[in-house]
């Protein structure tokens, strides 16, 4: 009954003094019940407390003391977890900086390809024809798989001496026992090839987005005034994606950063500790071996790294949602 | 009409030979690319049904040449120590309940940050949006003792409950809200309407599209995460899919068929979900960056 009333109410054109109307519908709001907007914000923000804004400071507790989670004493040393990622010899801060080395490598290797293939894929794509919205698809459709997946695929796919990439390579000829997930260099390969391969499809579609969002009138223009291609991608198709670019960098670096999975699995952070990456040590040295000081201490450590990266990115968002 | 790779140079409308020959090689260049994309997950369909000795033998076959359903035999073999069907049905009731979750939470939040007026609101709002960019990262070492003082390690509420109040839900939501036009909730309170009937009756209903796309990316997420449930689940019936793979993995080491089974398991949901949501997920993704 309700449903029909408001139904109709709905489609009634809007009253004349809309401002005014606006103002006492608000007052009304207000003043028949001050609590309802508490009771609708009330479920996400006991969540939002209790598994966001309490362990953001409680991390930073634990990174100031000897936390080991076995043991019943946890004392206090300030910021000897900090100290300690900054002195040369002490027994965290070689593995962890080697660590942020492989992420900052892997980082290093993998945005470039991120963000140039995805960019001529999409402008592939942004043409007129038929069945692109299948082909859109079908190069998206790894990123909905997990990491799990795709590693355990890619180390089968990757295997030295039975898997599919070594043989292909023999029959065109090539080396056929590439070690790609024992031995540098190819363990970078096997950890950001198919990282490409599972990630390309997001940047794609966010390129393809910011591609519509173009102005097709600036590329007629362009076309009158005799621009050829490559002087249209220049002068037109560049400068309308440079926002779009800018995300895209910032949010691949951002992801990069954050890989784990891929080492974990694919490459388990061989030959030695090479390709164990910062966010791989930080969650077993808190995690595995329980040293959760030493953890968290890290973990703002590298967090101070990507926020950085972060803020940029978010700069970025406010400046397109405008 | 199939339009020739540069519809701008459409000078004219007779296809030259030259035009076919370009269209014939742009569309073998976008088959070609699919085949980088698509073969890699043939190959693991493909070796899910052979037996081990042919999986990795070269030359490598296509089409398996001794059918096998050995590898599902030993995932579907509830009482091994890798009860793999066990790990599917943990992974669907724990994403299921926390894309609920994320909806019931989410919803109403973003709702009362694009439309009410109250106390704290651009406190609240600064504070949540400003957490899209903490790292994840140093989340975890807190939240796994949190989770235990609830006594939820080893639970599946460890996997489904930390992650539900991720800021990108609600800062896609409020977007939607925001944009819907004000009048209809005005007329519905001129009519006597209160908020809550406002907001199920009348939002709620005009919301579907940003709601699903909400529901189809958590459940994504929820059921692709690795990070945190291979550190917060412990016994194998407890594990769910992504961490069962990691253990599977390393039970199994070169019986291909068995590992690859796991994968195609876990794979089928979500290339299901693409398949039927993509405009969703699509959407989505294109409007957010939502991403690892």
């Amino acid at each position: 009954m309700t449903t029909g009333q408001i139904g109709q109410a709905g489609a009634a054109p809007p009253p004349p003094t809309e401002k005014a109307a606006r103002k006492s519908a608000d007052k009304d709001f207000i003043g028949a019940n001050p609590i309802t907007p508490y009771v609708f914000m009330a479920p996400y923000l006991v969540l939002f407390l209790i598994f966001v804004l309490i362990p953001v400071v409680y991390g930073f507790w634990i990174s100031l003391h000897n936390f080991d989670y076995l043991l019943p004493g946890k004392p206090w040393v300030g910021l000897q977890n900090y100290a300690d990622l900054f002195t040369p010899n002490s027994t965290t801060s070689g593995p962890f900086w080697n660590s942020m080395e492989a992420t900052g490598k892997f980082t290093l290797f993998s945005v470039p390809l991120l963000v140039i293939i995805p960019l001529l894929l999409a402008l592939l794509l942004n043409q007129d024809f038929r069945g692109r919205t299948f082909f859109r698809a079908a190069y998206f459709a790894p990123y909905v798989l997990g990491v799990a997946v795709v590693g355990i695929l890619w180390r089968f796919l990757l295997s030295p001496n039975i898997g599919l990439v070594n043989f292909y390579l023999g029959q065109l000829g090539l080396r056929d026992d590439i070690p790609w997930t024992t031995a540098l260099p190819w363990g970078w390969v096997a950890l950001v090839g198919p990282t490409v391969w599972w990630t390309l499809g997001f940047n794609t579609v966010i390129y393809l987005a910011g591609l519509q969002d173009i102005n097709q009138e600036l590329y007629d223009a362009a076309a009158v005034d005799g621009a050829n291609r490559w002087q249209r991608f220049l002068n037109v198709t560049l400068p309308g994606l440079r926002p779009v670019l800018l995300f895209i960098v910032t949010v691949t670096i951002l992801a990069s950063a954050n890989v784990f999975g891929q080492a974990y699995l694919i490459t388990q952070g061989a030959p030695g500790e090479e390709t164990t990456t910062a966010i791989m040590y930080i969650a077993e040295t808190g995690l595995r071996q329980f040293n959760m000081g030493a953890a968290a201490a890290m973990s703002y450590i590298l967090a101070l790294f990507l926020m950085l990266i972060s803020i940029a990115n978010f700069a970025f968002f406010r400046q397109r949602e405008e | 009409m199939a339009q020739a790779p540069a519809p701008a140079d459409v000078k004219t409308n007779r296809r030259s030979a030259r035009q076919r020959a370009k269209l014939i090689l742009w569309y073998a260049a976008l088959i070609l690319l699919t085949l980088v994309f698509v073969l890699p997950l043939l190959w693991m369909l493909s070796t899910s049904f052979k037996t081990d000795p042919e999986s990795t033998r070269w030359p490598l076959t296509w089409i398996p040449r001794d059918f096998s359903l050995q590898g599902y035999a030993e995932i579907f073999n509830t009482t091994s120590q890798t009860p793999v069907l066990r790990w599917f049905l943990n992974s669907l009731v724990a994403a299921v309940a926390h894309s609920a979750l994320v909806l019931v939470t989410a919803a109403p939040a973003a709702y009362a940050l694009a439309r009410m007026h109250f106390r704290g609101k651009r406190l609240m709002f600064a504070v949540i949006i400003s957490t899209l960019f903490v790292p994840h990262i140093i989340l975890i070492t807190p939240n796994y003792l949190i989770v235990d003082t609830f006594g939820w390690l080893d639970s599946l509420l460890a996997v489904i409950v930390p992650s539900v109040p991720t800021a990108i839900y609600i800062f896609l939501l409020r977007q939607f809200f925001v944009s819907l036009p004000r009048e209809l909730e005005e007329a519905a309170l001129l009519d006597g309407a209160n908020r809550y009937q406002i907001f199920f009756r009348i939002i709620l209903p005009l919301s579907k599209a940003p709601l699903a796309t909400v529901v189809v990316l958590s459940f994504l997420q929820n059921w692709n995460d690795f990070l945190w449930p291979i550190y917060v689940l412990f016994n194998p019936p407890h594990l769910t899919l992504q961490p069962g793979l990691s253990i599977l993995q390393g039970a199994y080491e070169v019986r291909y068929p068995v590992i690859m089974a796991g994968g195609v398991l876990a794979s089928i949901p979500v290339l299901i979900i693409f398949i039927f949501a993509q405009r969703y997920i699509i959407e989505g993704v294109s409007r957010s960056g939502l991403k690892g």
